[in-house]
């Protein structure tokens, strides 16, 4: 009984002292969401501190939002069509989306990565891969428009991309599904030994970003899963982590997890562009689509190449290096100076940290531990520098403050750790919600990372926001980082499955945000920049409309004397020369999407009339208080009919 | 006499500012506009305050029906100030020199001044009949035709002078670099006829 008594008083004081703890914690909680809430709102128009880019995911698409309010400021059409604007759908766009395979509607959108120059964000261009039909694209930061996509042939999964080297001389692409190179027919189980995992290096032409697939490193068939550059004294290396080292071709998920070990790639990559300078390399079979957007022509073109310089890796001695990594690694990550390469590996709770000395030292004294398929395999112990063990599960990728810090995402146990550069050890750690992947901090792949706030890209979102039925948006939290403890801030929905993401403070390309274009620098072949040159061409059963709007109206608005059986280009001029005073155009019956076109912009799109009749066409863009009058008619006639071509503004007909 | 001559030489002289700085500013103020739209009115024609701006309101006033904004060409004042100013200025700099070199007397300087207000007047007079019939002679198939309380068409006439609150917008009206110049220009011919009044005492 009197143990019990104890028993019970003994309870009843902890119970009061965990108590006291609560509702201490409690009060200073309620206190810091209202501070928290303070760090997140922006009074209405006022602007985000940070630019976020987050991929799409299986959207293909790259979307903008501000930090650290979370608000999505645009989706930017990429690798998919992109209905609400014509991307995709367009004449002029629709050559964005060819590849060797033809037109490809859609893609998969996975790191992005701003250019750098110095090691630090410069706000030229921002690059994305696409996993499915291996592609990169950049975009620009002055348009926040696609201009460039280029496929990867003899490649699939592009999982491996698109990192920036410190001075955007390369992006990367990699090979995360090996497959037989040349591709051909052959059997599936007999993949060992004969499938590769080519590495593409795409240099960037500094003045107009144009990308040029340099070289394809073949590669072992083993998965090249993530990538990061060297910099600082690592610069020019570019190290992948790879798994599978199995080789193994069905239930990966079991037989691609049998080996304790396997391979981060050390690539230097400035030894090997040299050796292509010096005329090293076989030019090996590959087509590939390469795909440019001209601003001045609005204009897209598709060009098919042949053939790319495949480099073996055994034939430049000292310049691809194998290092063994625990459990299957996803991630890899760099710190800002450069030193330290880290491996994430996904299936254990460790990561292990690689100083870039003790590669070089390694690879000076030849402390090899074998080779694979003659590429030699650096000692572990020998480039090992430590050990991150914060007893998470399935570490996948790491992010750095600046600061001395790095934050690692661990997928399993659903939360992000931080820990300290150099001692290795952990400092916090808060949950996510849920099952996070990447993280992003503004600057993360740079030198200089802006260590203000992180953002953690969930996997699974569930009962995070009102359910919306089965299918849900992802989930992203924004953390406070300037403390010792990291502050969650902020949920917030994010659209497709944002994998990485690159930020940027606003200030650094605000102020070259694009407002309009000039109509007089549009040299579209199909543009009119006023209402006295618009005008009807029939060239046998294509009729060319060239038309222009302008609040409120279309020049021609009555168009008489199409036929069924026609091909109508509607080439649509926007004559606007103000910002954010869009036009759209969309058609009865087109098979195909509305076009919205910018000031100063030309945009097309064809319809097929099929029955004859009066058939409207209209405005889409809610663009004055006349937008429901700006609309106009096509008179369409049967095939054989000899109705006049001729059009009208304000019953002025013109022929 | 020196000192008196070479003020009104000077101030004459401020009047070829007109040349290279714009007379008056207009600008309109709503919601929508931030940043603000409006017009530089030159000597010799208009000018938007952004590369646009002229396209810009001609594209709003169409909603009223008020006509486009004059192109250069189109009014008869933008090429006859430009002569009227540049021959004052000149004929204020010769009178200056003249009484320099004591060809004539300083009360030339009040002549000058006179006539040059005079001229100004007559500039403005016209500056608000032109405003006028640009702001109140409007298309009869105006998208929107606006009347006051007792139904008669609403004016768009933006103010001579000042701010005026019209439908959404607020206008204002105030003169710009090129007219603060005229206005110390004729201020210091001013003090060149007290100058040369105090001395001749």
């Amino acid at each position: 009984m009197k143990t019990i008594q104890k028993l019970l008083l003994g309870l009843g004081a902890g119970l009061l002292l965990i108590g006291c703890g609560n509702n201490s914690k409690e009060g200073s909680a309620g206190a810091m969401a209202s501070s928290n809430a303070e760090k997140v709102y922006l009074a209405p128009g006022e602007h985000d501190e940070f630019y976020a880019f987050m991929s799409g995911g299986y959207s293909g698409n790259l979307t903008v939002y501000g930090l650290p309010s979370g608000r999505m400021l645009k989706e930017i059409p990429v690798f998919s069509q992109f209905p609400t604007n014509g991307y995709g759908y367009s004449e002029e766009s629709k050559a964005m989306l060819n590849t060797s395979f033809g037109f490809v509607p859609w893609g998969d959108s996975h790191h992005p990565d701003i250019s750098q120059t110095n090691g630090e964000l410069d706000g030229r261009w921002i690059f994305i891969n696409e996993n499915n039909t291996p592609r990169v694209a950049r975009i620009s930061l002055t348009t926040f428009e696609t201009e460039e996509i280029i496929e990867l042939p003899n490649s699939a999964g592009n999982h491996a991309s698109s990192f920036v080297t410190e001075n955007t001389e390369y992006i990367v692409a990699g090979t995360r599904f090996a497959v037989p190179n040349p591709q051909r027919d052959m059997p599936i189980d007999e993949m060992k030994g004969e499938f590769k995992g080519p590495l593409s290096f795409i240099s960037i032409d500094q003045e107009h970003g144009h990308m040029n697939l340099e070289f394809q490193l073949n590669m072992p068939g083993f998965n090249y899963d993530l990538a990061h550059p060297g910099r600082d004294k690592s610069h020019g290396w570019f190290f992948f982590t790879s798994y599978n080292t199995e080789e193994a071709h069905t239930m990966q998920e079991v037989n691609a997890s049998q080996n304790d070990k396997d391979f981060i790639a050390a690539v230097n990559w400035q030894m090997i562009a040299e050796y292509i300078k010096n005329g090293g390399g076989t030019k090996v079979a590959g087509t590939y689509a390469h795909n440019t957007y001209d601003e001045s022509t609005m204009t897209a073109t598709t060009e098919m190449k042949q053939g790319v310089i495949s480099v073996d890796p055994r034939e430049v001695e000292g310049a691809v290096y194998y290092m063994p990594v625990p459990k299957s690694p996803h991630g890899l990550d760099v710190d800002p100076s450069g030193r330290y390469i880290i491996g994430n590996g996904k299936l254990s709770t460790q990561l292990s940290v690689y100083s870039f000395e003790k590669i070089q030292n390694a690879i000076q004294n030849k402390d090899f531990d074998g080779d694979a398929y003659g590429i030699p395999i650096l000692s572990f112990e020998s480039v090992l520098e430590g050990v991150v063990d914060s007893g998470g599960l399935g570490p996948l990728h790491t992010e750095f403050d600046g600061k001395g810090f790095g934050y690692t995402t661990y997928f399993i146990s659903s939360e992000v750790v931080k820990w300290e550069l150099g001692t290795w050890e952990v400092i916090d750690r808060q949950p996510s919600y849920y099952s996070v992947g990447h993280l992003m901090i503004p600057g993360g792949n740079s030198r200089n990372p802006y260590g203000k706030y992180m953002v953690s890209l969930n996997k699974i979102t569930k009962d995070r926001y009102l359910p919306t039925g089965p299918e849900l948006e992802h989930s992203a939290q924004l953390y406070d980082i300037t403390g010792e403890k990291m502050e969650l801030l902020l949920d917030f929905p994010t659209h497709g499955e944002p994998h990485y993401a690159a930020g940027i403070p606003a200030e650094k390309i605000k102020a070259q945000s694009k407002k309009y274009y000039e109509l007089e620098e549009n040299n579209h072949k199909y543009a009119v920049k006023n209402e006295a040159d618009t005008r009807l061409e029939r060239n046998g059963n294509e009729v060319h409309v060239y038309a222009t709007t302008v609040r409120s109206h279309f020049a021609p608005d009555n168009i008489e004397g199409i036929k069924v059986g026609d091909k109508v280009y509607f080439h649509i001029t926007n004559l606007e020369q103000d910002f954010d005073v869009p036009h759209g155009f969309a058609m009865i019956g087109a098979n195909t999407s509305e076009i919205l076109v910018m000031p100063g912009q030309t945009k097309t799109i064809i319809w097929e009339p099929k029955r004859e009749g009066v058939w409207p066409f209209y405005c889409t863009d809610f663009c004055s208080a006349l937008h429901q009058e700006m609309q106009g008619y096509v008179r369409v006639s049967a095939k054989n009919s000899n109705t006049k071509l001729r059009w009208s503004l304000d019953d002025e007909w013109k022929d | 006499m020196k000192t008196a001559s070479i003020t009104m030489i000077i101030g004459s002289a401020l009047l070829f500012g007109l040349f290279f700085y714009p007379l008056w500013s207009i600008s309109l103020e709503a919601p929508q506009y931030p940043s603000g739209i409006g017009m530089y009115i030159h000597l010799d024609g208009l000018e938007g305050h952004e590369k646009h701006d002229i396209q810009n309101i001609d594209g709003l006033n169409h909603y009223i029906g008020m006509r486009k904004l004059p192109k250069d060409d189109e009014m008869w004042e933008f090429s006859v100030f430009p002569k009227v100013v540049g021959g004052m200025a000149i004929l204020g700099i010769i009178t200056g020199i003249l009484a320099f070199f004591k060809k004539i007397s300083y009360r030339w300087f009040l002549g000058w001044l006179i006539l040059m207000l005079v001229l100004g007047v007559l500039g403005m007079i016209d500056f608000n009949n032109w405003m006028t019939d640009y702001g109140t002679n409007l298309d009869p198939k105006a998208i929107m035709k606006m009347t006051d309380d007792e139904g008669n068409p609403l004016s768009y006439k933006p103010p001579l002078f000042g701010s005026k609150d019209i439908l959404n917008f607020t206008a204002h009206s105030y003169p710009a670099t090129g007219a603060l110049l005229m206005g110390i220009g004729m201020t210091l011919t001013f003090a060149a006829y007290i100058i040369g009044l105090k001395k001749a005492k």
